[in-house]
């Protein structure tokens, strides 16, 4: 394998009884697509929320640009430049499109002066670039929360564009949005990855979306980790055809 | 700033300064109205800008009371004789100690509410929503009590402030001008620092303070630094308004939880929480109620002031700008564009 940037080696995570993550190792190559396809349930989430330092783990390493992360603060971890997306769209959603864009820049090298930094100038022009790349721009100045929930899905992904991360964790970026608004954001997926160099990593139910898009795909089940591969090699796995159609 | 606005500061300035002019009578009274404006934005900061409801605020005014009237005594005498019930000494200040001594008595109380205030944060800013509201109630009841208990500063006694040199009516004036400048100049900067990212910032934790925490926006630093401009001006406000009372004791006039520590909450939910000008609106209505109530109802102000409150929180939450603001959102800059990035840019350059 080439350079990992994000190296998970057999975290466990468990709820209680309930155990979410078990033994789950996996890579994601720097300037690579990455998917993590699986079940409801499976423990995808739960994954996601390990690597950004969400909740402790119980045992494993995550390293990020092979340093462990894995005891480090959710805000440590966003300032190293590891975003996530959530899966229930979370965006500031009694401000307009534009401050949400603003308040989004990255806070990496966290100097006191940032904090009084005017709003004009610069950081608004990107601010307004990023919304007219997500096609938002002629609703910038609306409340972002009176937008539909496929638009704020639209903003949360400019927003997390706007940090200029080094690897973008999205979960379930086209979950309940229109078929033809879903082309579009692939699109944009794709540019991000290409022309921005944005690390991807995908959480992504609906196949057709994430076999065209990710280069390597990881398949959750019950919490471990059933098959990886090419999209083509998974396609075509018993294994993974049975996790989603059979009866678990 | 736009004309308009320019235009409000002016009205605003010319009603300052022709207020006690016309109605000398009424210059405390106008004072007054000063600080509840200051109590008001300020509390704003956390309450409305940042969603975090503090009851606790007060707590800096009676300690920048408190810390204002060591400094003032201490320079020129033992603060232990100089609250002694039994009148050991005989204080007397010339009118430069008097000056100086309260100069730096603002100054002091400013400074050290602000620096209580970073420490307290590392405490309360664990709490969140409800826990964060009755964490600081907590905070500033306490405060009171402890200060009732210390001899050194009077306790339930309280202390006479240093006289001042100078007849009535120059008192109230020079009083009326500290409360003026003090509430403009938090309205000033809470304009400026509003327009800026830390402005944005508070408003996001509002909004949703695990998303900001999670696209790495650093909000311990951002809710301590929003509660220490707060505390800062209370604590000067707190020294002005000891000095003009010119009596001090911890339970009334120090730390008045139940009533100015509500006030202030009361003021910025009346005019609009989170805006600018809410507070400032609200402030001026509820103090003219107020005044209003204590002369004609004498007795029934409070049921009149509760009555306030109780519809203000039923009926009309979002208070006067949020109403406005949902009334006439195109004044508010809340609008659909239908022009291109390109084209609204090749506008600007036109201009």
């Amino acid at each position: 394998m080439g350079n990992p940037i994000i190296n998970v080696e057999n975290v466990s995570k468990s709820y209680g009884g309930v155990k979410a993550n078990m033994n789950i190792s996996m890579k994601v190559e720097a300037g690579s697509i990455t998917g993590i396809i699986g079940p409801n349930g499976c423990g995808k989430t739960t994954l996601f929320n390990s690597i950004v330092g969400y909740h402790a783990i119980d045992s494993g390493s995550i390293k990020f640009d092979n340093q462990e992360i894995s005891k480090l603060w959710v805000g440590d971890i966003a300032r190293l430049g590891l975003l996530r997306t959530f899966q229930q769209t979370r965006i500031y959603n009694k401000m307009n499109c534009v401050d949400n864009m603003q308040i989004s820049i990255s806070h990496r090298k966290g100097s006191a002066s940032k904090m009084f930094a005017s709003r004009k100038g610069e950081i608004k022009d990107r601010a307004e670039h990023l919304l007219e790349f997500v096609g938002l721009y002629s609703k910038r100045n609306l409340i972002s929360g009176d937008l539909s929930f496929g638009q704020q899905k639209l903003l949360e992904f400019a927003m997390a564009l706007m940090n200029e991360p080094k690897v973008l964790l999205l979960d379930e970026p086209t979950a309940g949005i229109n078929p033809t608004l879903i082309n579009g954001l692939i699109d944009r997926l794709r540019k991000a990855n290409e022309e921005l160099g944005i690390t991807l990593c995908v959480i992504e139910h609906n196949m057709r979306v994430i076999m065209n898009l990710a280069s390597d795909i990881y398949c959750l089940s019950n919490g471990k980790m059933l098959a990886s591969g090419k999209p083509s090699e998974l396609q075509n796995d018993e294994r993974v055809i049975d996790a989603y159609l059979g009866g678990h | 700033m736009s004309r308009n606005t320019l235009i409000l500061y002016i009205i605003i300035l010319a009603a300052s300064i022709l207020g006690p002019i016309l109605l000398p009578a009424y210059t405390q009274q106008m004072a007054i109205l000063w600080v509840m404006i200051l109590m008001a934005s300020t509390w704003d900061i956390l309450g409305g800008q940042m969603g975090y409801n503090s009851l606790g605020n007060i707590t800096f005014f009676g300690v920048g009371m408190y810390l204002s009237a060591i400094i003032q005594i201490s320079m020129f005498y033992d603060v232990g004789e100089y609250t002694s019930a039994f009148g050991a000494i005989k204080p007397e200040f010339t009118d430069s100690q008097y000056f100086t001594g309260f100069f730096l008595g603002i100054i002091g109380a400013g400074l050290g509410s602000m620096i209580l205030s970073l420490l307290l944060g590392f405490i309360v800013f664990g709490l969140r929503g409800p826990y964060f509201a009755i964490g600081t109630l907590g905070v500033a009841i306490t405060a009171g009590q402890i200060t009732g208990t210390i001899d050194y500063i009077g306790g339930g006694s309280g202390i006479s402030m240093p006289f001042f040199p100078g007849d009535i009516y120059f008192r109230s004036i020079f009083f009326y001008i500290l409360c003026f400048l003090l509430a403009a100049s938090v309205h000033l900067i809470l304009r400026w620092l509003y327009s800026t990212q830390f402005g944005l910032a508070i408003n996001a934790i509002r909004d949703d303070e695990d998303k900001a925490e999670a696209m790495g926006i650093p909000t311990l630093r951002y809710k301590q630094f929003g509660w220490a401009i707060a505390a800062f001006f209370m604590g000067c406000i707190g020294a002005v308004f000891g000095n003009m009372v010119g009596f001090i004791e911890p339970i009334e006039v120090a730390f008045p939880t139940p009533t100015f520590g509500i006030f202030m909450v009361a003021m910025a939910l009346l005019g609009g929480k989170g805006t600018l000008w809410g507070p400032v609106i609200g402030a001026v209505l509820f103090h003219l109620v107020k005044e209003t109530t204590w002369t004609y109802l004498l007795g029934w102000q409070y049921v009149a002031l509760g009555l306030i409150i109780i519809l203000n929180i039923v009926f009309f939450q979002q208070g006067i700008m949020g109403w406005l603001q949902t009334k006439f959102p195109e004044k508010f800059g809340i609008f659909i564009d239908d022009k291109t990035h390109e084209e609204s840019r090749v506008a600007m350059d036109d201009k």
